[in-house]
């Protein structure tokens, strides 16, 4: 079954938050479908982390809606919602065992003996903790204390799983581990993730969909290649990956699509869903990834091509980073390239032929 | 409709923020009027009594300032209010002088594992009976004392040394010995704070062990030797039973002084004129440090 | 260790601190009615006289009374002073705040006429009532001191993740808040005690004609006669606080062992 054909779990209906005179969430609409990975993406403030806690209860919605699973939550006490979480400290209880705090919350249903054992030892199992139930919380390491977290969260069977920025306290290492570990999970378990994080790349690797937020405000909500693809702003091309923006002109929009003149690279027609973004009355700018355009070397030839001088050279070992400059543009443009061998490294100051490709291009209005 | 949706968020808003305050009023308004009623009231009222006048078994509700003018005047009262200060500032100065070597020891030259058995060592016998101890120092001092019949036994002196107690002299020994622990544990906590790449970073900048403790560990350790000053010269200047135990006649000190116009003179009015003095002194001396504090805050020039 | 110069000061720093209350045993036991060197034989007559004053038997029950009164209700106070100072924001915080605390830096002279004179005001009789209404006065500043450190060191997740595993606020409270700020209780409970149980000033002025144990103590200064029934007396107190001074260092650290918490020193 394709995402898009599940129903829907999560609705925010035009949803506000104030702080005072501070306007945290400004007018939330979206979905989120059942057994979806989720992602709430934006820089610290935006507001992602309130919003994930007015699913969970945590925060009072000062208007609108939230809707969990066709129920409206106004009134309903995060004790009372069929969401559990894994908070960013992962709040173990230091003075439980892991057992006791992964079987914490199946208190209330006065389990048998046997069965809750059971059940806590499935949970642990679940997430690769088996036998360490006696443990004493506090001698657990990071990435355990995790585990720990999400086997306590799981365990009573939510409809949703909030996740807040759950690897953060992770080195590298383990948060690239740890993130493969929860898409498996999520896929195992098939209830609705929704996590929040500032990390651009942990966000397209994970998820689903993504909502990417600034100032309270949802800027683009879709899968992850659409996001990197077709950035609907700026701003989300620019806190997604790296883009090179360059000052456009519309020269004519019909039928057959946006012809434009670009600084530096010239005239090209662009198909309409090319330019994804609505007006935003600042300018018409094209911007291209980095990866997307090349250095062309002695006898290589393409179908568009642009010229430039190479500005800074930075060598990552795999790939090469080149800012050139654009004959007539001011600022320059960063190129990547894939180090082959046998391929010089081109020098600062050098002439150089860039190959790039139309489509390729966004267009922001 | 979208601007009556904001009229709601503002009242929604405002519901919101009075309950969380009411929650904490909630939390706080027991222990809040326990102090108002048995704090507040009775500081309130013995300011009041202070500026009225004092009749034969009861107070006359004229409003004076004559029991400040005596209070402030009278030769008695103001040696006696200069001797509590000059008692304090010297105790303070004592305590907190001996303190600051062994709160420095304790912080850097004890292993970390074994720094809580020094704390739990050095305050030990604060936690004993003050009385018993204000007790020791007279049997100690006394003219039988250990002191005197130690030092005669040993042939040092032929007869008892009177100058040790019942003056001020045993008031300074005997409250220098009570505050002690107090005067430690402030400084060694302001001394702990300090980032030990600081002095290195001093030292790596060339300057010798001696001259980094005196541009940087003193400097930094600053706030806590201004906390163990108050905190030391604050009980110190209202106590009451070491003066009326080893102090003599000429070792009282302010808290005897008010003692006395309530308990044995009777004189409220003048008694609240005295301890409303004392209370003053108390918060002028500790405004003066807490703006030294600042000023070290700041960074010296 | 390092700080050769430096031990030698710290140890007869020590040796002042202790050296009086090292006396104490030693005339305690001593078969001599005058204090002075040198000892006279060993007794434990001044025990057993000390146990045979009706008057002291009673200044110590009043006075267990106080200490256990005081304690209770100032380490109620402040738990619920401590909550609200670490946990809600609400107008006028630190006035209230800063007036609750007020006795710490008041001395405690004032604390005690003021009181005095407005109870006699209001015709209240004195008595050991009287006194325990002035103790949890200057022992709830303390007991704040000490359980505002135990609930700020409690991450405000651990309830929200109790809560959102179903609990109540009030079961939370019970199974994850409670247990957390245990030690810093005790060592609350404890030290008001303490305070309570050794404080002179308050009591002599609010008891009335109930005695409690330092105003018994400061009533035998008079007497020479009574100063090795004194010594023993001191000696059996001394010996009490430090076995209730070890169980509560004792308790702070397995508290710190249990929450995993570094060790950051004594509990003052």
């Amino acid at each position: 079954m394709t995402v898009a054909a599940k129903p829907t779990m999560i609705e925010f209906r035009d949803v506000h938050k104030y702080y005072g005179d501070y306007h945290a969430l400004r007018g939330i609409t979206a979905t989120i479908r059942a057994g979806e990975f989720f992602s709430l993406l934006g820089p610290s403030g935006c507001g992602k982390t309130t919003l994930l806690r007015t699913i969970a209860g945590f925060e009072e919605i000062s208007s609108g809606a939230v809707m969990i699973d066709g129920r409206n939550m106004e009134g309903v006490p995060a004790n009372k919602r069929p969401t559990n979480m894994v908070f960013q400290s992962y709040a173990i209880f230091p003075h439980l065992t892991v057992a006791e705090n992964v079987g914490f919350g199946l208190r209330r249903a006065r389990l048998p003996k046997e069965e809750l054992t059971r059940r806590v030892g499935e949970a642990l199992e679940m997430v690769g903790l088996r036998g360490l139930g006696a443990r004493a919380a506090h001698a657990l390491s990071g990435g355990q204390r995790q585990r720990v977290a999400l086997a306590r969260a799981l365990i009573l069977k939510p409809k949703v799983l909030l996740l807040d920025e759950p690897l953060s306290a992770l080195d590298k290492k383990m948060r690239e581990q740890m993130q493969v570990e929860l898409i498996k999970l999520q896929r195992q378990v098939g209830i609705t993730f929704i996590l929040v994080t500032h990390d651009q790349e942990e966000a397209l690797v994970m998820s689903d969909r993504i909502a990417v937020m600034f100032e309270g405000e949802i800027a683009q909500l879709a899968d992850p290649e659409t996001l990197y693809r077709r950035p609907t702003s700026r701003k989300v091309a620019d806190f997604i990956g790296t883009m090179n923006f360059l000052s456009a002109r519309i020269l004519r929009e019909d039928a057959q699509g946006i012809e434009v003149e670009a600084q530096g690279l010239g005239r090209m027609l662009l198909d309409a869903s090319q330019a994804p973004g609505a007006a935003s009355g600042t300018g018409t700018t094209a911007g291209f990834r980095p990866e997307t355009a090349t250095i062309l070397f002695e006898g290589q030839k393409a179908e568009r091509e642009a010229m430039g001088t190479i500005d800074e050279v930075v060598y990552f070992g795999d790939m090469t980073y080149y800012d050139v400059r654009l004959d007539g543009t001011e600022a320059p443009i960063r190129i990547s390239m894939r180090n082959v061998f046998g391929r010089p490294v081109l020098d600062i100051g050098a002439r150089a032929r860039i190959a790039w490709s139309p489509g390729a291009v966004v267009l922001f209005r | 409709m979208h601007s009556g949706g904001e009229m709601e968020q503002e009242t929604r808003w405002g519901r919101f923020r009075r309950s969380e305050a009411a929650q904490g009023y909630l939390m706080v308004g027991t222990p809040a009027l326990y102090a108002i009623l048995l704090l507040g009231a009775p500081l309130a009222t013995i300011i009041l009594y202070s500026f009225l006048t004092d009749g034969y078994l009861e107070i006359i509700r004229d409003f004076t300032f004559a029991n400040y003018r005596e209070a402030w005047t009278n030769e008695l009262y103001r040696s006696v209010m200069l001797r509590s200060l000059w008692v304090a500032a010297a105790v303070t100065a004592v305590t907190v002088l001996l303190a600051f070597p062994v709160a420095y020891f304790v912080s850097f030259h004890v292993a970390p594992d074994r720094k809580s058995l020094w704390l739990f060592l050095i305050t030990i016998p604060f936690w004993t009976s003050y009385l018993i101890r204000v007790f020791l120092w007279k049997v100690i001092l006394g003219f039988n004392g250990v002191v005197n019949s130690g030092l005669m036994g040993l042939g040092i002196i032929d007869e008892p040394l009177t100058f040790i107690l019942y003056n001020v002299n045993a008031v300074v020994i005997t409250l220098a010995h009570a505050y002690a622990p107090f005067a430690i544990l402030p400084i060694f906590v302001a001394l702990e704070k300090i980032d030990r790449s600081l002095l290195e970073a001093g030292q790596d900048l060339g300057e010798s062990k001696v001259m980094t403790f005196w541009r940087v560990t003193l400097p930094l350790a600053m706030p806590g030797v201004i906390a163990s000053v108050l905190i030391v010269f604050i009980p110190t200047i209202g106590d009451y039973v070491t003066p009326a135990l080893v102090g003599g006649p000429e070792g009282r000190m302010v808290a005897n002084l008010i003692q006395l116009q309530y308990l044995k003179l009777d004189n409220y009015p003048l008694g609240s004129a005295i301890a409303v003095s004392a209370m003053s002194i108390v918060t002028v001396v500790s405004l003066i440090f807490l703006f030294l504090n600042r000023r070290f805050l700041r960074g010296p020039k | 260790m390092k700080g050769g110069g430096f031990r030698i000061y710290v140890l007869a720093y020590l040796v002042f601190l202790y050296a009086p209350i090292l006396l104490l045993p030693l005339f305690a036991f001593n078969d001599g009615t005058v204090i002075a060197f040198p000892l006279s034989g060993f007794t434990t007559k001044w025990f057993a006289a000390a146990a045979e004053q009706p008057s002291l038997w009673l200044a110590v029950k009043n006075s267990l009374i106080i200490a256990a009164a005081s304690a209770a209700i100032s380490t109620a106070l402040g738990i619920f002073a401590a909550r609200a100072s670490t946990r809600y924001e609400f107008p006028l915080k630190g006035g209230v705040m800063g007036l609750i605390m007020l006795p710490l830096v008041l001395p405690e002279i004032i604390v005690a006429v003021s009181l005095l004179v407005v109870l006699l005001g209001l015709g209240v009789n004195l008595s050991i009532l009287t006194v325990i209404l002035g103790h949890v006065l200057i022992c709830t500043p303390f007991a704040i001191a000490i359980l505002t450190s135990a609930f700020q060191s409690l991450d405000r997740s651990l309830e929200e993740a109790a809560y959102d595993l179903g609990e109540t606020g009030l079961s939370t409270f019970r199974l994850i808040i409670l247990p957390l700020v245990m030690p810093g209780i005790i060592s609350s409970l404890l030290i008001s005690f303490t305070i309570s149980l050794d404080e002179f000033i308050i009591a002599f002025f609010l008891a009335g004609t109930q005695t409690t144990l330092p105003i018994y103590i400061f009533s035998q200064f008079r007497f020479p006669q009574s100063v090795p029934i004194i010594m023993a007396l001191g000696t059996v107190l001394v010996a009490c606080s430090i076995v209730l001074l070890t169980i509560a260092e004792y308790l702070r650290r397995r508290g710190l062992a249990r929450s995993g918490a570094k060790d950051t020193g004594g509990f003052l």
